[in-house]
C-alpha cells in the first residue's frame, strides 16, 4: 500500500490481513497489533489514550513543547502562510458568528433551540477545509460552524436562523437543519444518530458513480464526512454504519467530536469504553485518536484520512478530543460542568492557539491577523443586517414542499389545487 | 375514589412489597413532602370535576413538572422495585421532572441510560418482565421512533404471545410531547395516533397537574405496559392545586370538564386548554359547549362521550397531531357509527396540518381557538 505520512494511521496490512484469515482467533492478535501499532506513533494524543482523564493531552504541533510527533520546530511550520491564514479565518468566522448567534437569541431575533459550537472549531476546519465542493458533510444540530467551513455563505446561514425565506432552506429548517445543496451539505440533524446513515449512502453513492457508472474525477472518489458527537457513540445506528461502510469499503470518514458532555450525562459515566477510536478496529476499519483543540494536528489526521476514502481503501474512524465552551444549548444553564475542566480547556482554546503558532513562525504579523478579524467582523454584521431586513416566508410556503409536487397535495374534487381550498388552512379541508 | 390496583405485577411481588392503606400512604407522602407544603385551610379545585380522592384535602398549588416529579417519588417510595431512568435523569431532567430522585433513592434505582431510545425501551421491557416497573423517560416524544419497534412488536404483544407466562405490565413510558411554540421538528411533535393503534398498550394524556399525579400513578401501577405524554408546554405554565398525598385517577375514563348542550368538544392533553377558552368564546355567542378530556386515549371511554353527542347532538374533536389519521378519526367513526341517527351535523376536526411540524409557521399550523370558534359556529348552524 502506500506510504504514509508523518500521521500513522494504522498501516493496512492490519484490514488485509483480517478479511484474509477468517478464523476468530486471529481477531486480537489483530487488535493488540494495531492498537500498538498505534501506541508506537509518538504523537502527543496517543499518551492520553492510555491514561484517563482525557484531558490530559498535550498538544505536540502547535504548543511549546517540542516533542518530535510534530514536524515542524521554529523554523519549519507545519503549513504554508496561505493555508495559516486560511484557516485562521475560517475559524475565527466560527468563532465570531456564534457569538453573534448568542447575541440575537437574547435580543429575540432567533428563537428554536440553537446549539453553538465555540471551542470546536478546530475540528470543522481542520477537516471541512480539507474538502473538495462535490465532497459531502453531514452533521448534527450543532451545524451551523459546518456550513459556514463548509462555504454556504453566512448569510444565508444567518437568514435561516432568523427563519427568514432567504436562508439556506428557505427558513424552513432552522438552526438544526442547514442544508445546501450547491455546497453538498446534507444537512444538521436534531436527532443524534440520524446523519450517520444518510452520510453512508451518500459515500455509497460516490462510490458506485465511480466505479459501476465510470464516472470518475482525476482525484479519486468523493468524500463523505459524518461529524457526530459522543453521546452518539451509544446509538445502534452508529454501529451498524461502521460495519456497512467496512463491509463495502465506503469513502466515508467518521468525525466523531468528543467533547466529553452529552447536555448532562458525561461521558465517562455512560459508556463502557469511552476510548471511541477503539470501535473503528472492532469494525475492521482504522480508528485515530486526536487532540480537537489543535487545528494543525486535525489537519494532518483529516489529510490522510481523506486520502485513504479517495484511494478506495475505506472508512476511518477519528475521535477528535474537544470542547464546547458553552453550554449544550443556549437553554441550556450548564451547571454540571466542573469550573476547573472549562478553565482546563479555554486555555487550549485553538484559536489562540493557531494565533501563537502563527506568529511564532512569522507566518503573519499581528496587524494581519487583526485585520482577519476585522474582516470577519464585518462580514458577520453583514449578515445579521441581510438576515433582518430579509422577508419572512409567505404564508403560502407552508404548504410546500411536503411532496414532490410544489403543490404538494394534488388537485382537489373540485379541479383546483388542494393547497388553494380555504378550509385547507384550517385542517378541517379533506385531504 | 382511590384507587387501589389489585395488579398481578403486585399480587406476585406482594411477599416484598408492603401493602398500602390510603393512610398509611398519605402519612409516607406527608413526611416526605412535610416541608412547608402542609396547609391547614382547604382550597378550592380548578375546573376539574370533583375531587376523586378520599385522601386529605391538603394541597399546594405546583406545576406540571413538580406533580409529576411528586407522583415519582411516591411511585418510588411506595414500590422497592419501581426504577425511573433515561436520558438525563439523575441530574433531574431537562424539564427537571425528575428531580432530587436519584439523591433520595440513590443512583441504582434512579440512573441514566446512554443516548439510544431503542435500547433504553427494550431495556424497560426486560425490566418489567422480570416482575420490576420501569419508568422510562424518553426526552422528548419526538426521539420515541426508534422505540417503536420494541413498544410496538415486544411490549404490546408481550402477554398475549406468552400466553400470560409474562407480562411487561410494569412497563410506563414517560415523554414530553406537543408543541412549545420554537421547538421546531423535533421538539414538538405528538405521536399519540401511531401508538393508538397498537393493541396492548396504553396511551394516557393529562390535561393538567392535579390531572398528571393521579393519572401517571395509575399508569405505573396499571397491570399494563402504558405510554404516557406528558404536554410539555404545560410544565411550567399551568399551575394547579394538588394533593400531597397519593392519589389515583381511574383510566379508560374520560372526564367531562364542562357541561353544555349544543355541542360537544373533545380534546386532551394541551389542547383542553384551547378549547376551553373556545367554550369561554363560544358562550358569549349563546352557544352552549359540553368539553370533554378524553385522558386515556385507548383504551378510550365511548361510553361517556357517546352519552354526551347523545345529549347536544354535535361533536368536534381537536388535537395537535395532522388530522389524517389522527386519533380524532377514531372517535368520528365511532360516534358516527354509535349516534349517526342523532347527529344534527358532520363530526368536525380540528387539528394540525397534514405537514411535517413546521418552525417559522407553528401559528398557522397549529389548532388555534379561532379556528375552533369557526368549526363551532359552522357546526351548530350547519
Amino acid at each position: 500500500m502506500a506510504a504514509f505520512s508523518a500521521v500513522k494511521i494504522p498501516p493496512p496490512q492490519f484490514t488485509t490481513v483480517r478479511s484474509s484469515s477468517q478464523r476468530p482467533g486471529s481477531s486480537p492478535v489483530h487488535f493488540v497489533h494495531s492498537s500498538s501499532a498505534f501506541n508506537s506513533i509518538s504523537f502527543g494524543s496517543a499518551k492520553s489514550v492510555r491514561s484517563r482523564p482525557l484531558f490530559a493531552v498535550t498538544s505536540g504541533v502547535v504548543s511549546s513543547d517540542k516533542t518530535k510527533a510534530a514536524s515542524s520546530s521554529a523554523s519549519n511550520p507545519a503549513v504554508t502562510r496561505e493555508v495559516a491564514l486560511e484557516l485562521y479565518e475560517d475559524m475565527i468566522l466560527g468563532r465570531a458568528f456564534e457569538d453573534m448567534c448568542a447575541q440575537m437569541y437574547y435580543r429575540g431575533k432567533m428563537f428554536g433551540f440553537v446549539h453553538l459550537y465555540n471551542g470546536q472549531e478546530a475540528v470543522s476546519t481542520g477537516f471541512i477545509k480539507l474538502l473538495n465542493q462535490s465532497d459531502k458533510v453531514v452533521s448534527t444540530y450543532r451545524d451551523h460552524v459546518h456550513a459556514l467551513s463548509k462555504g454556504v455563505p453566512s448569510r444565508e446561514v444567518m437568514a435561516e436562523l432568523f427563519g427568514k425565506t432567504t436562508g439556506c432552506c428557505r427558513g424552513q429548517g432552522g438552526s438544526m437543519h442547514m442544508f445546501s445543496a450547491a455546497h453538498n451539505l446534507l444537512g444538521g440533524f436534531a436527532f443524534i444518530g440520524e446523519g450517520i446513515p444518510v452520510a453512508t449512502g451518500a459515500a455509497f453513492s460516490a462510490k458506485y458513480h465511480h466505479e459501476v457508472l465510470k464516472q470518475s474525477k482525476p482525484e479519486g472518489l468523493d468524500v463523505t464526512l459524518a461529524f457526530f458527537g459522543d453521546g452518539t457513540c451509544n446509538n445502534g445506528q452508529f454501529f451498524e454504519c461502521l460495519n456497512m461502510a467496512q463491509l463495502w469499503k465506503l469513502p466515508i470518514i467518521f468525525v466523531v467530536e468528543n467533547n466529553l458532555w452529552a447536555i448532562g450525562m458525561s461521558h465517562l459515566r455512560a459508556t463502557s469504553d469511552p476510548e471511541i477510536w477503539k470501535k473503528g478496529p472492532a469494525f475492521g476499519m482504522p480508528g485515530v485518536h486526536v487532540d480537537g483543540m489543535d487545528v494543525l494536528k486535525v489537519r494532518e489526521v483529516a489529510q490522510e484520512a481523506i486520502a485513504r476514502a479517495r484511494r478506495g481503501d475505506g472508512p476511518t474512524l477519528v475521535e477528535c478530543e474537544t470542547y464546547r465552551f458553552r453550554g449544550h444549548s443556549l437553554a441550556d444553564p450548564d451547571e454540571l460542568r466542573k469550573p476547573d475542566e472549562k478553565d482546563h480547556y479555554s486555555a487550549r482554546d485553538p484559536i489562540i492557539a493557531l494565533k501563537k503558532y502563527i506568529i511564532e513562525h512569522g507566518l503573519a504579523s499581528e496587524s494581519e491577523l487583526k485585520s482577519i478579524d476585522k474582516k470577519i467582523d464585518d462580514v458577520v454584521e453583514d449578515a445579521v443586517e441581510f438576515a433582518d431586513s430579509s422577508p419572512l416566508p409567505p404564508r403560502s410556503q407552508l404548504l410546500e414542499n411536503v411532496f414532490a409536487d410544489p403543490k404538494g397535495f394534488g388537485i382537489g374534487p373540485d379541479g383546483k389545487y388542494r393547497c388553494e381550498d380555504p378550509l385547507f388552512t384550517q385542517g378541517t379541508a379533506q385531504v | 375514589m382511590a384507587m387501589i390496583s389489585k395488579d398481578p405485577v403486585q399480587a406476585c411481588t406482594a411477599t416484598t412489597l408492603r401493602q398500602f392503606d390510603s393512610s398509611k400512604k398519605m402519612a409516607m407522602a406527608l413526611r416526605k413532602f412535610g416541608k412547608d407544603g402542609i396547609s391547614i385551610w382547604r382550597r378550592g379545585f380548578s375546573s376539574s370535576a370533583g375531587l376523586e380522592s378520599s385522601s386529605t384535602r391538603d394541597a399546594t398549588p405546583v406545576n406540571l413538572f413538580t406533580a409529576i416529579n411528586q407522583a415519582l417519588h411516591i411511585a418510588l417510595d411506595t414500590d422497592p422495585r419501581s426504577y425511573v431512568f433515561g436520558e438525563d435523569v439523575s441530574f433531574g431532567g431537562v424539564f427537571r421532572c425528575t428531580t432530587g430522585l436519584a439523591e433520595q433513592f440513590g443512583r441504582q434505582r434512579v440512573f441514566n441510560t446512554p443516548l439510544c431510545e431503542q435500547g433504553i425501551a427494550g431495556f424497560a421491557i426486560g425490566l418489567a418482565a422480570m416482575g420490576n416497573r420501569a419508568i422510562a423517560e424518553i426526552q422528548f416524544a419526538d426521539y420515541i421512533f426508534p422505540a417503536f419497534d420494541q413498544l410496538v412488536n415486544e411490549a404490546a404483544k408481550f402477554r398475549y404471545r406468552s400466553g400470560n407466562e409474562f407480562n411487561c405490565g410494569g412497563l410506563t413510558i414517560r415523554s414530553p410531547y406537543g408543541a412549545v411554540g420554537h421547538g421546531g421538528h423535533y421538539h414538538s411533535q405528538s405521536p399519540e395516533a401511531f401508538f393508538c393503534h397498537v393493541p396492548g398498550l396504553k396511551v394516557v394524556i393529562p390535561r393538567s397537574p392535579y390531572q398528571a399525579k393521579g393519572l401517571l400513578l395509575a399508569s405505573i401501577r396499571d397491570p399494563n405496559p402504558v405510554v404516557f405524554f406528558e404536554p410539555k408546554w404545560l410544565y411550567r405554565l399551568a399551575v394547579e392545586e394538588v394533593p400531597d398525598a397519593d392519589y389515583m385517577l381511574p383510566l379508560s375514563q374520560a372526564e367531562v370538564v364542562r357541561e353544555g348542550k349544543d355541542i360537544t368538544l373533545v380534546g386532551w392533553g394541551a389542547q383542553l386548554s384551547i378549547l376551553e377558552q373556545a367554550c369561554e368564546d363560544a358562550e358569549k355567542e349563546g352557544i352552549s359547549c359540553e368539553l370533554i378530556d378524553l385522558r386515556t386515549l385507548i383504551p378510550w371511554d365511548k361510553e361517556t362521550v357517546e352519552a354526551s353527542v347523545s345529549k347536544t347532538g354535535r361533536l368536534l374533536v381537536s388535537h395537535e397531531a395532522p388530522v389524517t389519521g389522527g386519533f380524532g378519526a377514531e372517535i368520528s367513526a365511532s360516534i358516527i357509527e354509535r349516534c349517526f341517527l342523532r347527529l344534527e351535523a358532520p363530526v368536525a376536526r380540528v387539528c394540525g396540518l397534514d405537514t411535517p411540524f413546521p418552525l417559522v409557521y407553528e401559528p398557522f399550523y397549529m389548532p388555534t381557538k379561532n379556528k375552533i370558534l369557526d368549526a363551532i359556529k359552522s357546526t351548530v348552524n350547519y
